[in-house]
């Protein structure tokens, strides 16, 4: 179970104050949707969640330990975009987390190193309904497709933490759906705390258990350099009724 | 106002046959040109060596291609083809083996992107045939020299196109496959270097005809065979029939080495031709 703790962060570029005064606690298998106007810093705090970034001041913990210098596999990330790599096919992208691990030096699996790899890898995309696709290249996968390669990916390194940067901003709104439902029962299934940055006040309710808003509060302009934003408003959203079934289904199995 | 009913000139599209056909059509102007200039200039003076006939150009194929040469026993075209294409096949990897390696690196690590692209670009200005004493003093007037000048002159170019192309890489998959465990090493062997592979083709596509520039300028100051120092040495006796056939012969090359590098590069790397034209 993984709690994250993020102690009075503040982040500045040069000049620049982007964000001050964070200061919050996450509880354990929580799906946070950060929003807020462009320019607020919301992909800039994923950054910082990241190791992508260091903060200026102050802390972020996760159980109460300081964050690694550099982007590690226990924080899984999916971007709008470029989240997959264009010369693997879908099976090899979601396979490649496994022979990073396993491959030693050169990062490849071969025999029957390779073929488990290949099964375990298979299970994931089959997770994300992309197992007929297994074969193709990114190019040849629709956009919603990509996200759902994306996630299964980095799903495949059994992440403490999910971040996900605008994961489905630019997908049509029915395959949206169809992602979002797919994103609740993994985030379900695997236990792992989610933060996810989006511009859909919708989208934040329906899929987050709680929703924080970045804003500045002061907005002259003169003003607009030396003060970053922070917190707005935090609060709790239901569950999607979608995630009420599931947790049904547990307590009935 | 008044609409003009004909089309405009850039709306205008040849169908496929026309379009083969105007393909065609100015290698057709071109020998047509020549095969009159040459008639006319034969017609005044039968000893004329400015442009010969076609039939004296396919003698002098003939006597260099597929007869021994009288003084050496040595099929000239052939021996002269070995010679250039083993250095320029030397020059060429040689400088595709420094321009990746270092191309990427510098495009990849920070630091040595620091140490390195400000040395790299003043060094790519240095006109390679400027050093070219410089190269036969060091390496001697063997081989050596010429394959060093044709490294100079394109690896300079390939470094800094590879390290340009790695550093187009979106940042996002850099970061991403930190989160899968990717060391810096395995990022180079595993993301970058496999990404890079298609454009190193498109690196070696525009250098080779540079390489081929630096292979003949060599060949034509010191040398004891080559395509180049052929042409070079029969232009004392005005041999165009010779040299014309020459320069057909090396660009026919130079053409079949771009197209067999397009043809792998799309059947090699077939993410890379459709990702391509998506953007």
């Amino acid at each position: 179970m993984t709690e994250i703790s993020v102690r009075n962060l503040w982040m500045e570029y040069g000049d620049q104050i982007v964000l001050e005064r964070i200061d919050f606690d996450v509880a354990p298998h929580s799906f946070v949707s950060l929003v807020g106007p462009s320019g607020c810093g919301k992909s800039t705090f994923l950054r910082l969640l990241l190791s992508q970034e260091q903060a200026t001041r102050g802390q972020i913990l996760i159980d109460g330990e300081e964050l690694p210098p550099n982007p590690e596999p226990d924080r899984g990330v999916v971007f709008q975009k470029y989240s997959v790599f264009p010369h693997l096919t879908a099976l090899e992208n979601v396979m490649l987390g496994l022979e990073l691990d396993r491959g030693g030096f050169t990062g490849r699996l071969y025999g029957r190193a390779k073929r488990r790899a290949r099964e375990e890898a298979m299970e994931y995309l089959g997770g994300v309904g992309l197992a007929a696709a297994a074969s193709k290249y990114p190019s040849a996968l629709s956009g919603g497709m990509q996200q759902r390669l994306a996630i299964a990916q980095a799903l495949i390194k059994k992440p403490r933490i999910l971040l996900l940067d605008e994961p489905f901003g630019a997908l049509d709104p029915g395959i949206r759906s169809e992602v979002h439902d797919l994103m609740l029962r993994l985030w379900w299934e695997n236990q792992m705390t989610v933060f996810m940055v989006t511009h859909d006040l919708r989208e934040a309710f329906y899929l987050g258990t709680r929703v924080i808003a970045f804003d500045r509060v002061r907005k002259r302009e003169e003003e607009l350099e030396r003060y970053g934003a922070t917190i707005a408003f935090d609060t709790p959203s239901d569950p999607a009724p979608f995630v009420t079934e599931l947790a049904a289904k547990d307590a009935a199995a | 106002m008044a609409l003009s009913r004909s089309g405009r000139l850039i709306n205008k599209h040849p169908g496929s046959a026309a379009g083969r056909l105007l393909a065609v059509l100015p290698f057709a102007l071109l020998l047509l040109a020549y095969a009159v200039g040459s008639d006319i200039r034969l017609s005044e003076n039968p000893n004329d060596k400015l442009l010969p006939s076609f039939s004296s150009l396919a003698d002098a194929v003939e006597r260099m291609a597929f007869e021994p040469d009288k003084r050496t026993g040595d099929y000239l075209l052939w021996v002269d083809t070995v010679a250039s294409l083993s250095r320029l096949g030397g020059g060429v990897l040689l400088a595709t083996l420094l321009g990746a390696g270092i191309g990427i690196t510098v495009g990849l690590i920070p630091y040595a992107r620091w140490t390195m692209s400000a040395f790299i670009a003043v060094f790519a200005m240095i006109p390679p045939l400027a050093v070219l004493p410089i190269l036969f003093i060091t390496f001697g007037l063997g081989e050596t020299s010429k394959v060093a000048l044709i490294v100079f002159g394109i690896a300079p170019f390939m470094m800094r196109d590879l390290a340009l192309r790695v550093s187009e890489l979106p940042s996002e998959q850099i970061v991403k496959a930190q989160t899968l465990g990717a060391s810096t090493w395995h990022i180079a062997w595993r993301i970058v270097l496999p990404q890079m592979m298609p454009r190193i083709i498109d690196a070696l596509r525009l250098s080779l005809g540079s390489a081929w520039l630096f292979l003949i300028a060599a060949e034509a100051i010191a040398a004891q065979s080559g395509l180049g120092y052929r042409i070079f040495l029969l232009r004392r006796y005005l041999a165009m029939d010779v040299i014309l056939p020459y320069v057909f012969w090396i660009t026919l090359l130079a053409v079949v080495f771009d197209f067999i590098l397009r043809r792998y590069q799309v059947w090699a790397y077939p993410w890379f031709v459709s990702e391509r034209a998506q953007s």
